[in-house]
């Protein structure tokens, strides 16, 4: 039962599974709870989910209000198809370290980028994160 | 805005994120703020995000949609460009 026919509405995914992705880069596993007209979410039992390569951890959280501008998608996990077959589950703590050796290599070509553009006389184009209507 | 979307409804099209993600499925709805719902999506490029291998449908904010890459032959372009040139005539008065 659609309560506004023809609209992108997340009434029909309360209380199942899904996956948010955030602005951050963050990826949060859990029960949609609630929902409102700025996609604000009230996720229950919240898992954050750490991917490097083909390993992943997750990180227990219990519940999360996730302001709506945060939101970059939302998907409903398909129980059948929660695939460990091509990815790894590994530890917190070895997810986390792995996720320290990633931002580390990407700082550091990051710096080399910078000062190669510096030393052509260039700058680099800043990110654009303030872009909300 | 959105009736030209409306009537996409059931046609597959690739939406490109403003956080560089491509995502093809086939469009279910479309709301008044561009918010997307995709149904049987499947990540574009080389699966560089593998967090979306068990999502099925998914839906998706309209504030971070770049494009919409439309087929072209699903778009009445000349319906299209007189819809817009009234909507701007509207828009001036």
């Amino acid at each position: 039962m659609n309560y506004m026919p023809g609209t992108a509405s997340l009434i029909e995914d309360i209380d199942k599974k899904h996956l948010v992705l955030l602005r951050d880069g963050r990826t949060l596993i859990g029960i949609l709870r609630s929902i409102d007209q700025f996609a604000n979410l009230v996720l229950h039992q919240t898992v954050e989910r750490i991917h490097v390569g083909k390993k992943f951890g997750d990180i227990p959280r219990g519940i999360f209000v996730v302001r709506g501008e945060n939101v970059v998608l939302l998907g409903e996990v398909d129980l059948d198809k929660e695939c460990d077959q091509i990815l790894q589950r590994v530890s917190i703590e070895e997810i986390l370290e792995e996720q320290r050796m990633e931002q580390q290599a990407k700082l550091e070509s990051e710096r080399l980028k910078l000062q190669a553009v510096k030393e052509r006389g260039l700058s680099m184009p800043k990110a654009d994160t303030l872009d909300d209507f | 805005m959105s009736d030209t979307f409306g009537s996409l409804v059931g046609k597959d099209v690739v939406v490109e994120l403003k956080n560089d993600l491509s995502i093809c499925g086939t469009l279910h709805s479309v709301d008044q703020y561009l918010n997307i719902k995709l149904t049987d999506i499947s990540v574009t490029d080389p699966e560089k995000y593998p967090h979306m291998l068990s999502v099925k449908n998914c839906f998706i904010r309209g504030s971070v949609v770049r494009y919409v890459q439309l087929p072209a032959d699903e778009v009445d372009t000349q319906l299209l460009q007189d819809a817009a040139r009234k909507e701007a005539m509207q828009q001036k008065q």
